[in-house]
């Protein structure tokens, strides 16, 4: 009798606490989830936990999907952009690491291509180009925070290609650096051809689309070679100024303004005057939010026109006032109602090119003649003057 | 009728006072608690990997790699499947590992002896060797013989030469190396014929042994044997079967004999003084746990210091140190990993790249933990088997 009474309990011990278990894992997962999805109603949560009152088996399955629709809801159209007026500034991702392109200051700020076109967008947004938090990231978790909605854009030397584009739940804007793969090698080597590296080692970055191209372009020109493959930038560049490898091989843009920093004789070494592919880079957006992705492209196309129609940070006011090229007069705000339409004021444009400049001007500051981040134009001159930096009409 | 009255309360009481249900009962809750967060996390986990479009599967192993490894043991380029570039990098490990556990083996071997030598200066040299080691973190040491010695070479053309010739440059070590000829295949089973004949040689002296009691030298015999087959193969085949390659420096690189890479010297090194100092200390403390009254017996018996330490008190140190230096040897293979950070190309290193290249970062990882557990499993397994066979030494 009493053995009967204790097998009972215990049985019923054990199936009351394999309910509790799993009606624990049915309510956690929605939670934890939601907290990913942001915006997950109270409705939601109530729902699940009625249904979990109910049956024992069910809200599993039933919780899934439902946390699913949520979790998979892009952010709508103009949503973005009132969270970042709500907020009260822009929240950039950069690389943080790159001279020239993203770089923390010794005070603090940081400097470079990348970082001014934060600032634009927010000159853009608020009429103040401060009003942005830098948020420096990985190469690894650059993507995963936009798509997690951390950062509003990503401003990030990233390459634009068709598996990130359609993969990753994100859209790239407009290119704002073209750069193409280089070689690096010592100045005294006498290497200039692909040909000449033959039987040589080369230093590259794990990972990177650069060691794929670099297999590729080998393999096509029929070359011979032995990779050294490093983890980060360091090791990279610390092994090729041993002389470990023969040669260097990055983003153009890289090997001239983080090897210029790294190594230690930065005039004896040479990039070959070869480009082994098409590395476009440039801001990236979620998708979903169309509204925000043409602030992004357009606060952008704003630079590149400014400097076609020669409107620059100094003579921007008297363009205002004086410019007879409608063109300019609705670029300006003068005419038109262009701002209204990405949902932002009138002065939109004029406040990116008065507060932070037009491309020229941010290219200049930044990889300009007078910085030790030089990078000759070429690609990124305007169509006018031989590159392929081309804005759509301001109409 | 009395002991049922007493038993009666205390049988009402046991299901909430019995030790052994309210066991039970910890060992069901926490069960039911631990599957339900591993599901939560796994479901978790399933969900984002959807959300994101990332499906979940070894399909991606056939696809093409589509990047270069330097050092290869097996024929590959960029256009073999990612599953080929995981046999390479598991054959790098391999070979490391059991290059590393040989030589660490015999080094610690003798450390640990001299170690205990009763001549001041060698116990001391032995100590510093010991302590040094055993206090500094691998990846230090690495870290310190990839950069601080090995890439400190000389270049190519200023390589280097030792007789041999041995070259040394900060692209590797070529030594001379048997390069097989047509008549290699015929000559390999020679060598087996040799092994076969001094196993043979073996048994019939231990035979003969046990008959007149008298200690026959049988491994001494049985390698004389093998050596003996082996000469004789090498000169009554028509040609050699093995060419000697001579390195030199050919252009940019190192060509013929057999090429070390820096990277591979750096870790085999590294591994090898490491795990020696730790293999040191186990063969102290064996030989050292075999009690005292062993060496006097034997000296008394007028056995020869060499005699005692090989007869009496290696055999009986073994039982000691066998299972320690069995973790040593799974710690030298799983630190192979650290090569990640110098730049050879093992399995970690290997699947960092194949998990950049295929995003399948998931996958990635459970193949490599998978295969590293199957290599220490391996490894465990044998050192128990050769544990039981050293174990009844004593007793």
């Amino acid at each position: 009798m009493t053995r009967k009474t204790f097998s009972l309990f215990s049985l019923v011990t054990i199936a009351a606490i394999l309910v509790a278990a799993c009606g624990g894992g049915a309510t956690q997962a929605p939670q934890a989830s939601g907290g990913e999805a942001q915006a997950t109603p109270v409705v939601e949560t109530v729902e699940v936990i009625r249904t979990v009152v109910v049956t024992v088996e069910a809200p599993v399955a039933a919780a899934t999907p439902q946390v699913q629709i949520q979790v998979a809801q892009a952010p709508g159209f103009g949503e973005t952009l009132k969270s970042v007026q709500a907020r009260g500034n822009l929240i950039c991702g950069v690389n943080g690491q790159l001279p020239g392109f993203s770089f923390l200051d010794p005070d603090g700020k940081y400097s470079g291509f990348d970082a001014d076109f934060c600032r634009a967008i927010a000159a853009a947004i608020f009429g103040d180009p401060t009003k942005v938090e830098f948020r420096p990231t990985t190469t690894g978790e650059r993507f995963t925070v936009l798509q997690t909605g951390e950062i509003d854009v990503l401003s990030r030397n990233t390459t634009w290609s068709l598996v990130r584009d359609t993969e990753l739940g994100l859209n790239f804007t407009v290119t704002t650096f073209y750069d193409g793969q280089g070689i690096m090698v010592p100045k005294d080597s006498g290497l200039a051809t692909l040909k000449d590296l033959e039987g040589g080692t080369i230093c590259v970055q794990k990972g990177t689309t650069t060691e794929l191209n670099l297999a590729d372009v080998m393999a096509t020109a029929g070359v011979s070679y032995t990779p050294a493959v490093f983890d980060d930038v360091n090791a990279t560049y610390g092994a090729y100024a041993e002389g470990r490898c023969d040669a260097v091989t990055s983003d153009k843009s890289q090997l001239s303004s983080v090897a210029k920093g790294l190594l230690p004789d930065p005039d004896n070494h040479v990039i070959l005057d070869l480009t082994l592919s098409k590395e476009p880079l440039g801001p990236v957006v979620r998708q979903g939010d169309d509204q925000w992705f043409d602030i992004v492209k357009w606060t952008i196309f704003a630079t590149i026109a400014a400097e076609e129609y020669g409107v620059s940070s100094t003579n921007v006011d008297e363009m205002r006032s004086t410019s007879t090229n409608p063109e300019v007069k609705r670029l300006l705000g003068v005419e038109g109602d262009l701002g209204p339409k990405l949902g932002l004021t009138n002065d939109w444009a004029y406040n990116v090119i008065k507060q932070v400049g037009n491309y020229a001007e941010i290219y200049d500051h930044s990889l300009g003649e007078n910085t030790p981040t030089y990078i000759p134009r070429g690609l990124n001159s305007l169509y006018k003057n031989g590159g392929i930096l081309y804005s759509p009409p301001f109409r | 009728m009395i002991k049922s009255q007493l038993n009666r309360p205390h049988r009402l009481l046991a299901v909430w006072r019995d030790e052994r249900f309210l066991r039970l009962l910890g060992q069901i809750v926490f069960l039911a608690i631990l599957a339900a967060f591993l599901g939560y996390l796994a479901r978790n986990m399933l969900n984002n990997l959807r959300q994101q479009g990332i499906g979940l599967g070894f399909d991606f192993l056939p696809l093409t790699a589509g990047f270069d490894i330097g050092e290869h043991l097996i024929p590959y380029d960029r256009s073999q499947s990612y599953l080929r570039a995981f046999e390479v990098g598991l054959l790098n490990t391999a070979l490391v590992a059991s290059l590393g556990i040989f030589f660490a083996t015999i080094l610690g071997v003798f450390f640990g002896i001299t170690r205990l030598s009763s001549n001041f200066l060698i116990q001391s040299i032995a100590r510093a060797y010991i302590e040094f080691l055993r206090n500094m973190p691998l990846l230090v040491l690495l870290i310190f013989l990839y950069t601080g010695v090995f890439i400190q070479f000389p270049r190519v053309r200023q390589a280097i030469t030792l007789p041999g010739p041995v070259l040394i440059s900060n692209r590797g070590i070529a030594i001379p190396w048997g390069m097989p000829a047509d008549t290699f295949p015929l000559f390999l089973r020679i060598l087996g014929l040799g092994i076969l004949l001094a196993i043979g040689t073996g048994l019939a002296l231990t035979w003969l042994g046990r008959r007149t009691g008298r200690a026959p030298l049988v491994w001494l015999w049985g390698i004389l044997i093998f050596i003996a087959t082996a000469v004789v193969g090498w000169f009554a085949l028509p040609s050699a079967p093995l060419n000697l390659d001579i390195p030199a420096v050919q252009g940019l690189r190192l060509a013929g004999g057999q090429q070390l890479s820096p990277e591979f010297m750096a870790l085999l090194t590294g591994l090898v003084v490491y795990t020696s100092a730790f293999i040191a200390d186990v063969v102290r403390s064996g030989i050292q746990a075999v009690a005292h009254g062993q060496v006097d017996a034997a000296k008394s018996l007028g056995m020869s210091g060499f005699h005692i330490m090989r007869l009496i008190v290696f055999p009986q140190a073994l039982r000691v140190i066998v299972p320690p230096l069995t973790s040593q040897y799974l710690n030298l293979t799983k630190n192979s990993s650290l090569a990640v950070a110098i730049g050879y190309p093992e399995l970690f290193h290997v699947a960092g790249t194949v998990n950049n290249q295929s995003g399948r970062a998931v996958e990635v990882i459970v193949l490599v933990m998978s295969i590293y557990l199957s290599i220490s499993l391996l490894t465990s397994a044998f050192m128990n088997w050769y544990n039981r066979r050293v174990r009844f030494v004593e007793r």
